[in-house]
């Protein structure tokens, strides 16, 4: 089990690398000079030049980017090209947000999501047509229109819920999980319908294998069939499923942070692309690539749980 | 199913009553359009790039002219979608976003497309080492968030859209790359692709001619279903403000103006919302009905079990005392083909305890779905439409779920014919047996344990401590059938049935399985019923048998006399085609075409 631990994590750190150079790359690309940019246009050749070996921007690519890998190793990220202030003391300052957003959508997916899936896989009938439906209006609706349609009916039509904003839960706890409510079921709407379909479809293929019925033969209670047995044999391709979903879901983050204003990673990272801000880009991207690490890692982790043959190896 | 094949000469043959539907073949385009919605799709599609191209000629208003004594209208027939905050018409800003939107998805799905045929195709068609690294960068694509590398794109290239479009169809045909890489490797190994590599044509000519003709339908589906996924990127983008250029029209940023006046003119949301919508709608559809019409077969689907009661005969005679099972007039039938002859017709039998009973019989006579209706156990399309059971006295409706779902583990055990496949795999042994005792008597967990290991010795294992923590695909075949035949075992049933409990295993462990379960039956002097096609092991262990044919019984009798005295021309000819008794040189005897009366009395031949 460790070693699978281990060897999960050695294949990581390429996607690591690969997502975070590619910011790197596509940045040499760039028509606009950054240097230029910050600069404004009264700036003296002198400032200019100075500026571009401040920020390392005269040296080769590799060699910036080897320099940046190096600092990110020693826990430095840079500063941001405008502000000044510290990319890692601004991400670490908005990952809980989105970490908490991300936490809902699990939560959501599995309770609600997998018991959808479930019911409409021993009920079938009516509450299958209705999971259709859920799902196609969850397909065909994006996640920033749905969270515009939530704040006007929950917020503005019902006022149950704040429509934008963020209360810290060091504040008051109560308000602020109501700020998240909206935002997690924005970003849940369309991700619980495709989990509920894997969930029901994964029962289905389950309980029809030969070892459902020789339970039933043996006069195991049916509930225990379908709950104990069942659910645990379907658990698998659910949760490869999941992993998948809330990798998408992360996007799903970044959109409904904007609508909601939640002061999150997503937000950071479209002000940081609106400004061109490449050093508070390149922490952006590792932070959502390293959330997209620990989703994936969880779900090997999961695999070893759930299945003895993995567990065994 | 052989008979449900067209075969080439059915001209030939007179119309029968129960022919299958008669199968012309229907071009695929032609039974796409039969498809309502998918028809409706196509004609919005249509619209919508209609409406893209010729905007200018089409709306009579400017997108950007703003009428601003007019803001906030809600449709009429001067504006029929209204107007917006700027006093702008919907409708002519609506035509004029489409455009935008269609191209990104163009420019998705071409990029996409492409490199999800160049390296799918090559990967599955060449195998090896390649087909590995694409492998490794197909999952390292699907674990990057794709959203923070569009964000890095669009900050690069500032308001490029095309871009960030171009990023999506990379990072996004690793999807399309999998499906496609894994359906050629299906055409693959097809053998006329075979035979075009040895008569000598090049890959290159191969891929071209053979196979990407036959992937062609799963690539639309794929591009069908990649375009509504586009859609959402592309308008989520232009809602975020990125990638566009203001104030020019796109859907995205009439979300994002609607969005900004939502509290005192949420109609604005309507148009914006619902073309978006309907678009990746549209494309959703398509994709399914194109996959449908791919896949769609002239089967039925199967129905579920419907059910129907059935009423007990009052004037059926009593057992007697010594008969522990009566199964009476058991006919089965198929649901989802009323018309065709019963699965099982009218079968009957009798048992005393301690007896066991052989049903014998070939594939598809109806041995195994007989022993599944005892315990309400068949399989979904198929139907006990009559038939009752005697057991230990109490007389049961075959129909009656309940009454036969009491019966199950308590009553009658039963033992399966894929021992592995009957045990859960995410479940060690010891708990397939001590939830079997506990779901039935209120005992502790560790005297569940003392009584599971007692049944494990009573199969004979020999170190049940060590077998009790094994998972099921830790054990042997020969060894999953001890531990299922333990668990029926398990509440003392006075019926056991044993539905070809060693086809599937090697022959050495057959002659044990078989001494087993004779020892368990005497020592235990329960009833058993044994499902098999061997009449070495209707010889071995069988007091009588039964012999079914296409559902029918066709004799019953003592096995001795059976043997010795077949009365029935089937019986003689299954008898013959004994492989046990077959000689060295001389050809298998088979059962061909011998004219069988049936007990309904009606011919029929027996095919090969």
């Amino acid at each position: 089990m460790l070693k699978l631990i281990f060897h999960r994590l050695l294949l990581s750190i390429p996607l690591l690398f690969a997502v975070t150079f590619l910011t790197f790359f596509l940045n040499s690309f760039a028509p606009t000079d950054i240097a230029r940019t910050i600069l404004g246009t009264d700036g003296t050749a002198e400032q200019y030049n100075a500026l571009r070996a401040e920020l390392g921007l005269d040296k080769p690519l590799v060699v910036q980017y080897g320099a940046w890998v190096g600092k990110v190793l020693q826990g430095d990220l840079g500063q941001s090209y405008f502000t000044k202030e510290s990319v890692a003391g601004l991400l670490n300052g908005r990952i809980g947000v989105t970490v908490s957003i991300m936490a809902g959508v699990l939560v959501v997916l599995v309770v609600v999501g997998v018991t959808l899936g479930v019911l409409s896989a021993i009920k079938g009938g009516w509450l299958g047509k209705l999971l259709d439906m859920l799902s196609l209006f969850g397909l065909i609706f994006p996640s920033f229109f749905v969270a515009l349609v939530y704040i006007m009916v929950f917020a503005v039509w019902l006022k149950w819920l704040p429509a934008t904003g963020y209360t810290p839960f060091a504040s008051d706890p109560a308000a602020w999980a109501f700020s998240l409510v909206l935002p997690i079921f924005s970003v849940a709407t369309y991700t619980t319908s495709v989990v509920a379909k894997q969930t029901r479809d994964a029962m289905n293929d389950v309980m029809g294998r030969d070892f459902i019925r020789s339970l039933r033969a043996s006069g195991i209670p049916e509930a225990s069939v379908i709950f104990k047995h069942g659910l645990r044999n379907a658990a698998l391709p659910v949760v490869t499923v999941l992993g998948g979903v809330m990798v998408a879901a992360l996007a799903g983050a970044v959109f409904v942070e904007r609508v909601f204003v939640l002061p999150g990673l997503g937000s950071l990272a479209v002000g940081a692309a609106d400004q061109a801000d490449v050093a508070l880009m390149l922490g952006c991207t590792l932070y959502f690539a390293l959330m997209s690490v620990v989703i994936n890692l969880v779900v090997d982790l999961s695999y070893g749980w759930l299945n003895p043959k993995v567990r065994m190896e | 199913m052989s008979a449900t094949v067209p075969s080439p000469n059915a001209a030939a043959t007179p119309a029968a009553a129960h022919k299958p539907d008669s199968y012309k073949p229907v071009s695929y385009a032609a039974r796409l359009f039969k498809k309502p919605l998918a028809l409706v799709a196509i004609a919005w599609l249509i619209l919508v790039v209609i409406c893209a191209v010729f905007a200018k000629q089409l709306s009579s208003f400017d997108p950007l002219d703003q009428e601003l004594l007019d803001v906030k209208q809600l449709p009429s027939a001067l504006h029929w979608l209204g107007t917006d905050v700027l006093g702008r018409d919907v409708l002519s800003r609506l035509m004029h976003g489409a455009g935008p939107t269609l191209i990104g998805v163009l420019q998705a799905i071409g990029i996409a497309a492409a490199l999800g045929v160049l390296v799918g195709v090559s990967a599955g068609y060449f195998r090896g080492r390649w087909d590995k690294w694409v492998a490794q960068y197909v999952n390292l694509l699907q674990a990057m968030p794709f959203i923070v590398t569009a964000l890095a794109v669009l900050m690069v290239f500032g308001r490029s859209m095309m871009s960030a479009m171009i990023t999506f169809g990379v990072l996004a045909s690793s999807g399309m790359i999998r499906v496609i890489r894994s359906v050629t490797l299906g055409v693959r190994e097809e053998l006329y692709i075979e035979a075009a590599r040895i008569s000598g044509l090049s890959d290159a000519a191969i891929i071209v001619r053979h196979v990407l003709p036959r992937i062609a339908g799963p690539i639309i589906v794929q591009l069908s279903l990649f375009s509504a996924a586009a859609i959402t990127v592309q308008t989520g983008l232009s809602f975020l403000g990125l990638g566009v250029v203001p104030p020019n029209p796109t859907w995205g940023t009439m979300i994002a103006d609607a969005s900004a006046g939502i509290n005192d003119f949420p109609w604005l949301l309507v148009p914006s919302g619902l073309a978006v919508a309907l678009t990746i709608l549209a494309f959703g559809l398509l994709g399914d009905a194109l996959r449908d019409t791919a896949v769609e077969t002239w089967a039925r689907a199967v129905t579920k079990n419907a059910g129907a009661a059935i009423t007990l005969d009052p004037n059926a005679a009593t057992v007697d005392g010594d008969v522990v099972l009566a199964v009476r007039h058991v006919t089965i039938k198929a649901l989802n083909n009323p018309a065709m002859r019963p699965l099982v017709n009218n079968v009957s039998f009798e048992l005393k305890a301690g007896e066991t009973l052989g049903i014998v019989g070939e594939s598809g006579s109806g041995k195994t779905l007989t022993s599944l209706s005892l315990l309400g156990l068949l399989p979904p399309g198929t139907e006990v439409v009559s038939g009752e059971a005697v057991v230990k006295g109490q007389r049961i409706a075959l129909s009656d779920e309940a009454a036969l779902r009491a019966l199950r583990g308590k009553t009658i055990g039963m033992i399966f014919q894929e021992p592995m496949a009957a045990l859960d795999p995410c479940f060690t042994v010891g708990h397939h047996l001590t939830e079997v005792l506990r779901a039935h008597a209120d005992l502790s967990r560790s005297e569940a344990t003392a009584q599971a290991l007692e049944l494990l010795k009573q199969v004979q294992i020999l170190d049940p401590e060590d077998i009790m923590g094994r998972y099921p695909h830790q054990i042997s075949g020969g060894m999953a059938q001890r531990v299922g035949i333990a668990k029926a075992l398990a509440l003392k049933p006075s019926i056991l049935l044993a539905d070809e409990p060693t086809t599937a295993l090697d022959v050495t462990v057959q002659a044990e399985i078989l001494e087993l379960i004779r020892s368990i039956s005497q020592s235990h002097h329960m009833a058993v019923v044994l499902v098999t096609h061997d009449w070495g092991v209707v010889a071995d262990i069988c007091d009588r048998a039964l012999v079914l044919y296409q559902g029918v019984m066709q004799e019953t009798a003592n096995v001795v006399d059976l043997f010795h005295n077949p009365q029935h021309e089937y019986t003689k000819a299954l008898l013959r085609a004994n492989p046990h008794n077959a000689k060295v040189g001389e050809p298998l005897a088979t059962i061909q075409n011998a004219m069988l009366t049936t007990t309904s009395g009606e011919k029929m031949a027996v095919a090969a």
